[in-house]
């Protein structure tokens, strides 16, 4: 058992022990290998269930959504950011939450990972910077930073912005020289060229709204696919109706996307849904210098008026 | 909005901007003339197009 599974677990229990919580949210063992479950423990013994690896990839916030009890909460340096949002969107309280605050050094990319191989894997062990899989035919060891999900690899918070436990010592944050290298290789393309780009990157897209509903931001009661009257968006797979979800999907989260992924990573079809959200992040820094999620103190960009605000598009 | 719609493919000058009052005429036919023109020169758009049928 890894450290950070041994603290989680140490420090949930003491909390529902303690009754200083109703419930802790977390994550559980999955089915199969790679994969983990949301996991809800009530009491200490359930507790113990709880674990830690590089595939606790969704976001947990989304869970948190109007909920009335005291809950404690495991987050990630994204998940955190995303905390924040809930709370200055008045999802939650800040009172209702004990965040336990994980460290990250990045989670996987599975489909990655499992294109290494031609049958099922069977075992994913992670120790330290390196992974060992194995499935029945072969076994390999990887270097974990080489295979984390794209937003991993761009992350410049790894750490929590809130917590009330810290499960390790905070990590390094990285230094990258460029963050948004995959948006500018996209705006340096010409008009038709970034229409196809979208055209072949939704070409696989089922409407499945997986990346809707893993998304902790996506929250209304009834969103704008699911509305018969009016219905704004058509409900087949013409590819119009199909760009229009996504559009509209990646523009409900200006100013809040804080990259946790977790769309790319529940969508079945692997759809690189984040390169209409990260337009959106490179945007807001640029123009707002904001970055979601990072404090409780300022309101977002969007639902400010500031007269500096930039005002060019308008003629 | 309209970065984003510039960032999937739509072209620049198909979107515009403007606040306008009641009573700036002038300003009125001054924006929609210049918006024909950025359009014209664009020609037909066939990007979130739906065909009927």
């Amino acid at each position: 058992m890894n450290t950070y599974t041994k603290k989680i677990r140490e420090l949930a229990s003491n909390l529902l022990k303690e009754g200083k919580v109703d419930l802790v949210i977390g994550f559980k063992e999955g089915t199969v290998p790679m994969a983990t479950a949301p996991g809800i423990a009530r009491t200490p013994e359930e507790a113990d269930g709880f674990v830690w690896d590089a595939n606790c990839s969704l976001n947990l916030t989304n869970y948190l959504t109007n909920k009335k009890e005291k809950i404690g909460i495991i987050a990630k340096g994204c998940d955190s950011r995303s905390i924040v949002n809930h709370i200055i969107e008045n999802k939650i309280s800040r009172d209702q939450l004990h965040i336990i605050g994980v460290p990250c050094t990045g989670m996987v990319d599975k489909n990655k990972i499992r294109g290494l191989f031609e049958d099922e894997i069977t075992e994913f062990k992670e120790e330290g910077d390196v992974i060992r899989v194995k499935t029945g035919a072969k076994e390999l060891t990887i270097d974990k930073q080489e295979y984390l999900r794209g937003n991993c690899r761009t992350c410049m918070h790894r750490n929590p912005v809130i917590h009330d436990d810290l499960v390790a010592e905070p990590v390094v944050e990285q230094k990258l020289a460029d963050p948004f290298k995959d948006v500018k290789a996209i705006e340096a393309m010409d008009a038709d060229e970034k229409w196809n780009h979208f055209e072949n990157l939704l070409s696989g897209c089922i409407r499945c709204y997986a990346c809707r509903n893993a998304c902790p931001l996506c929250y209304c009661p009834t969103c704008f696919v699911d509305e018969a009257n009016p219905q704004w968006v058509g409900k087949g797979q013409d590819p119009t109706d199909i760009r229009t979800f996504h559009f509209l999907r990646a523009y409900h989260c200006a100013g809040r996307c804080t990259d946790c992924g977790a769309c790319e990573d529940a969508c079945p079809m692997d759809i690189k849904v984040r390169d209409f959200t990260r337009k959106l992040v490179k945007d807001s820094f640029e123009i707002y210098g904001w970055e979601a999620g990072l404090t409780l103190d300022q309101r977002p960009p969007l639902d400010t008026f500031k007269p500096e605000d930039p005002d060019d598009f308008i003629k | 909005m309209g970065n984003l719609l510039e960032h999937m493919g739509i072209e620049k000058d198909r979107l515009h901007f403007s606040w306008i009052s009641s009573a700036e005429a002038t300003k009125f036919v001054d924006v929609v003339t210049k918006v024909s023109e950025a359009v014209n020169a664009l020609g037909p758009n066939h990007k979130l197009v739906k065909n009927a049928g």
